[in-house]
């Protein structure tokens, strides 16, 4: 069902202020979301301020240089910090994105605003629990499937057939299409969401794959497939580029055309 | 998002102006005395706001819809050609309104 107020025990009270860092002359504000599952409180929005002179440009750079400088306890994920790994995916001044790729001074002037990634449990701080939108993708299968005998060497594909992959392979599963989805906010038990349909297209649309028949069967279902209603946050939340929307208008179209 | 939600709650609000058409189509079955009950209702002020925001609302699903139309047929994705079906359906869907009504007033003369 919709849900359009967070639960009681998930409604930001409060924040603490911590102090400008001495001797800086340039700072940024930074509010960030806050819950450690320890202490049995509410989350709150701290505010940091943080020498912009003495810490790289990104967004993450900042949260880095806080962690490091004002509050070792902030808890985020992090890892390739160059937008390959998609472990940094979090709400960025209301948009989801990546915090290493989301440069300081794309967001608008005043406080940086950083949240976890909407509409999922939060381990702490800044950390969702993605144990459900891992097992979506699990649940499509996500490797090459034949029946016909091994080749020798490996599976060829054709230059055109190897293309038709291109804005569907270079998906990093940072979970910033499926948390923006509405549709998966409120269904995402049922709705395999943007990012694991994307992931279906890529393998419904390999030319060596054989088992595009059972993959679409697993998909015809009115939630699995189907609560897809074009919103498009997806296409306008992905940090990579990529069209989750486009690849699953491709699948809507397979299931028709395979009935006609 | 919000032409999404714009879309939903103008089909919303067509079930209730398609209840007033019902109204209007069964008092027009019912007599002349019934008729003009009606007639005095959609002549009043109230009555001329709901039926301007009744025209919009079908106006402005069906271009939304016809949005809809492009997507499920697969075309319409790159972020340009989705923000401008967007404005169109938008836009489009507010002009088309005024213009029926200019049309109705100067057919009808605003009886």
């Amino acid at each position: 069902m919709a849900e359009f107020a967070l639960p009681k025990n998930s409604k930001i009270t409060g924040g603490k202020e911590w102090p400008k860092p001495a001797g800086a002359t340039q700072t940024r504000e930074f509010r960030v979301y806050r819950w450690n599952p320890d202490d049995g409180k509410n989350p709150s929005v701290d505010t940091y301020h943080i020498d912009t002179n003495d810490c790289g440009p990104m967004v993450l750079d900042g949260l880095i240089w806080i962690k490091n400088n004002i509050d070792p306890t902030l808890t985020f994920r992090r890892s390739c910090r160059e937008g390959v790994c998609g472990s940094c995916a979090m709400n960025i001044d209301g948009q989801n994105t990546l915090a290493c790729t989301r440069a300081m001074d794309e967001v608008d002037d005043g406080a940086i605003k950083v949240n976890p990634l909407p509409h999922q449990p939060v381990v702490k701080d800044l950390v969702p629990d993605l144990t459900n939108f891992y097992a979506q993708y699990a649940s499509i299968e996500p490797w090459l499937k034949t029946t016909t005998p091994t080749p020798q060497k490996e599976w060829k594909q054709s230059h055109s057939d190897r293309e038709k992959l291109d804005g569907l392979y270079e998906c990093i599963l940072c979970a910033c299409c499926s948390t923006s989805c509405p549709s998966y906010w409120w269904n995402s038990d049922r709705f395999l969401g943007p990012a694991a349909l994307l992931q279906a297209t890529r393998w419904v649309k390999d030319s060596r794959d054989e088992a595009t028949g059972e993959r679409l069967d697993n998909l015809e279902d009115p939630f699995r497939l189907y609560r897809c209603h074009t919103i498009m946050n997806c296409a306008k939340a992905c940090p990579k580029g990529l069209n989750p929307s486009e690849a699953i208008a491709e699948l809507k179209m397979k299931m028709v055309e395979r009935q006609v | 998002m919000a032409l999404s939600i714009v879309h939903r709650a103008t089909g919303v609000a067509l079930y209730f102006g398609t209840l007033l058409l019902v109204w209007w189509l069964i008092a027009a079955a019912s007599g002349p005395a019934a008729y003009a009950h009606v007639q005095a209702f959609t002549g009043s002020i109230l009555g001329r706001l709901i039926a301007f925001g009744y025209t919009w609302a079908l106006i402005h699903h069906a271009m939304s819809g016809i949005r809809h139309l492009v997507w499920d047929l697969g075309y319409g994705f790159k972020p340009s050609e989705r923000e401008w079906l967007t404005w169109a359906a938008l836009i489009g869907g507010i002009g088309i309104t005024i213009l029926l009504w200019i049309i109705a007033y100067a057919i009808g003369g605003g009886r």
